[in-house]
């Protein structure tokens, strides 16, 4: 047993970490967060030349071949300074063809997605928002080339910077009768919306399917129903509980550090057991759900069949302890925390878009109970 | 990272497994003459003193055998390995580094074979938490210590035949953890005084101990002079990565959910409550970033790096566990909830009424959680002294 990370893995984070730090310090993240795109097509082209678009990819397809934990660090990284960019979207739909496409359609895709000349993302949730069998309403109705597709799909992320989705819909009832397809966003019949959230570093869109023509071959072959994308899900949830872990450090660091300097009644404010022992609690909770996401990593590669629990464990904590930290993190700060200058606001509207992205601490504990034997 | 074992480590584990399997019955088939051939075939085997070298009569067991094992034993229910608790726990490693040959000589092979109890004098009444601050003096004088003071909550006091004292032996020193000895101390030596204290179950488990000038030889002080509160530190760091306690704490889990699947709440299953599924949940989880966050800590042990004020994280876990998770219980119980363990109506014999008064050893013993927060924010963040 060996809980701990390689010493390339140590390497890779203090490249990811100089890269953004001299790319992406918040003033920057604030400059992209407010454009047009969401996203800087500048740095993501250099993403793709460091090989970060393509971390699981395969080396035949143009990828670096590595494995989740990996795909961890540069998550955790781009947590922390806030960075925008459709990363974990992209990954993620990486992930479902990947696990669910043909040979071909994995030539035919994954190249273009670890050369960042396409953004694939996943349209899974919809308008009732439920993260089970029953939410999957978008209808695929049989055609002559394939599927026509017919319905919305909601809090798709970087909706508006994808180039590709990765799209659940349902062609039959019960768990066998859902499919995963590619859709490009071109197509005709679809319709892009986006939708302001509450944290302007992550975009969230509407995608509507009026009637889409889905040709055969953009339907993934091997997606065995559900199944396929409920382990979908477990990556998305894993990889927004990863980016938690280096939003709350980067939340928790810049308390630490007010803490330190802040004078009120002749002491550091620090001093005070009502700001030292919260900051303490919060560093228990970071610790805790980070051990938990590592694992839940680790497991998303090597053993599968415990990874659900450990993605719920790990997403519950994370949505619970990064929720109080965003909050506390205002208070701690006082007047200044309230300010559109000071960076504790990001963070606190981060941790909103983390508790609902991908199931919040009742749908994940829920899932835990059952997994558990309740 | 890597959760898979070694070959060795899994054929350390299977050697452990087939030994348990052959050794030791489960629980509810164990004899009266069980505890006795359970602590001379342990103690045979080489599993007291686990990691303790081999040359003071230990095992010589690496740290992840010791998980392993810890493991192993904890998921079987087995009885503790020999019953010398404190001695096993911190009195054993403090003289394995700082004793003297002839203290190793003469103590180590009695805590291992669990000849005798050993207590320990820490507290004293108006010196708890603060620990450095004590009081309790001892004073050179020709080749004895004498000792004068008063030490309190002294578990198994009245049964210990040694105790490892703490005394200020310097007023003067300018930190004043700089003026603290360590000192074994016979605990029939003329001028010791014992007074059983009773816990909130009534069980005299604790004691005050009085020393009126107690004369303790030289050869039985520990390290050096002054250097008492350096062994404290190391000794109390000798148990670090709770996996023991992570076995333990799912066996309670296991107990709750089936406590949770026979009650009803309002006429209803509770299985089917919501918030009771939750809570179960959260509890689980809890436990399982314990597991997670000991296995990094002790990655980082055994790749030699230094683990430290990481240990109170846990430690916090822990205490919130104890405390809630009996609480929990008694609150499903409803009405019977308030049943002392003893009556005819209690559910279970009473055994989460129990739970619910006996969580203070882990919460307060070992410091309490505010001192745990404060070690997490002053040493670990940085953060001013209170
Ligand atoms: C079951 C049991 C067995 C024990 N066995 C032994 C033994 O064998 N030998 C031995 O020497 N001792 C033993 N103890 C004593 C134990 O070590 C002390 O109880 C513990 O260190 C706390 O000290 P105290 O009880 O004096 O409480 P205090 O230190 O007086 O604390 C009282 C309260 O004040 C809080 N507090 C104190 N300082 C601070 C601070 N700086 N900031 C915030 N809050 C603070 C504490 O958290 C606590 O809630 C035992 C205790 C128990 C409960």
């Amino acid at each position: 047993m060996n809980f701990g990370f390689t010493a390339e893995q140590d390497i890779f984070r203090s490249e990811v970490r100089k890269f953004l730090d001299n790319n992406a310090p918040l003033e920057e993240v604030r400059r992209i967060m407010e454009s047009d795109e969401g996203y800087s097509p500048k740095l993501w082209q250099e993403m793709a030349q460091m090989g970060w678009l393509g971390l699981l990819i395969p080396e035949e397809h143009g990828g670096v071949d590595l494995g989740w934990v990996d795909l961890t660090v540069l998550l955790e990284e781009c947590g922390r300074t806030l960075f925008p960019s459709p990363l974990l979207a992209s990954t993620v739909a990486a992930i479902a063809l990947m696990e669910n496409g043909s040979a071909a359609q994995q030539a035919r895709w994954l190249p273009s997605i670890a050369a960042g000349e396409a953004i694939f993302s996943v349209a899974l949730v919809e308008a009732n928002d439920r993260l089970s069998e029953q939410g999957v309403e978008l209808l695929g109705e049989k055609s002559q080339q394939g599927a026509e597709l017919r319905g919305e799909k909601l809090f798709v992320p970087d909706a508006t910077a994808a180039t590709h989705f990765v799209v659940s819909f349902r062609t039959g009832d019960g768990p066998e009768g859902v499919r995963l397809a590619v859709v490009e966003a071109g197509a005709s019949g679809l319709t892009i919306e986006d939708l302001p959230g509450l944290d302007t570093t992550k975009r969230i869109g509407r995608v509507r399917f009026d009637g889409v023509s889905v040709d055969a071959d953009c339907i993934l072959d091997g997606s065995p129903g559900w199944a396929a994308v409920a382990r979908l899900l477990d990556h998305a949830a894993a990889a927004v509980t990863a980016e938690a872990i280096g939003a709350s450090e980067g939340a928790h660091a810049l308390m630490v550090e007010y803490a330190k300097q802040r004078v009120q009644f002749g002491s550091l404010i620090g001093r005070f057991q009502g700001v030292k022992h919260p900051l303490a609690d919060m560093y228990v909770d970071i610790e805790s759900f980070k051990s938990l996401l590592y694992y839940a990593a680790w497991c998303l590669d090597k053993n599968p069949e415990e990874a659900p629990r450990h993605v719920s464990m790990a997403k519950a904590l994370a949505s619970d302890a990064f929720t109080r930290i965003g909050i506390d993190g205002i208070e701690l700060h006082g007047a200044l925390g309230y300010t559109w200058e000071y960076d504790a606001q990001l963070y606190l509207k981060r941790s909103k878009w983390v508790k609902a992205a991908f199931g919040g601490s009742d749908h994940h504990y829920e899932r835990v109970a059952a997994l558990g034997g309740l | 990272m890597d959760f898979d074992l070694t070959p060795e480590e899994e054929a350390f584990r299977s050697d452990v497994r087939t030994f348990l399997d052959e050794n030791l019955p489960p629980e509810g088939e164990r004899d009266a003459m069980f505890p006795l051939r359970w602590s001379t075939l342990v103690r045979e085997k080489g599993w007291v003193g686990f990691s303790w070298p081999k040359e003071v009569g230990g095992g010589g067991g690496t740290l992840m055998e010791q998980a392993i094992l810890k493991e192993e034993l904890a998921n079987r229910r087995a009885p503790a390995l020999g019953s010398c608790i404190m001695g096993l726990a911190w009195v054993g490693p403090a003289l394995i580094q700082y004793g003297t040959q002839e203290q190793k000589d003469r103590f180590i092979g009695d805590i291992l074979d669990s000849k005798y109890q050993w207590c320990t004098g820490y507290s004293e009444p108006d010196i708890g938490s603060d620990l450095a601050s004590l009081q309790c003096k001892g004073e050179r004088q020709g080749d004895d210590y004498v000792v004068n003071g008063q030490k309190i909550w002294t578990s198994l006091a009245q049964w210990a035949k040694w105790m490892i004292l703490l005394v200020r032996t310097d007023n003067a020193t300018e930190k004043k953890h700089d003026g603290i000895t360590c000192l074994l101390v016979e605990m029939d030596s003329p001028g010791i005084t014992v007074s059983p204290i009773a816990n909130m179950s009534k069980q005299p488990f604790f004691a005050e101990v009085f020393f009126d000038n107690v004369k303790v030889p030289v050869e039985n002080l520990l390290g050096k002079e002054g250097q008492g509160w350096q062994i404290t530190i190391g000794a109390l760091a000798n148990e670090r990565s709770g996996i023991s306690e992570i076995a333990g704490l799912l066996w309670e889990l296991d107990l709750l959910k089936k406590l949770v699947k026979e009650s009803r709440v309002g006429g209803k299953p509770a299985r089917e409550d919501t918030r009771i599924r939750r809570k179960v949940a959260e509890f689980e989880t809890r436990i399982a970033a314990m597991k997670y966050n000991g296995q990094r800590y002790l990655t980082k042990q055994i790749r030699g790096e230094p683990v430290g004020s990481e240990t109170s994280v846990n430690k916090l876990h822990t205490a919130h566990l104890e405390k809630y998770m009996s609480e929990f219980a008694l609150e499903l119980q409803g009405s019977y909830g308030c049943l002392a363990p003893g009556s005819k109506a209690a559910l279970e014999r009473g055994r989460w009424q129990k739970e619910a008064l006996g969580w203070c050893t882990a919460v307060i013993g070992g410091g309490t959680p505010n001192i745990q927060r404060n070690i997490i924010a002053e040493r670990i963040l940085g953060l001013p002294h209170d």
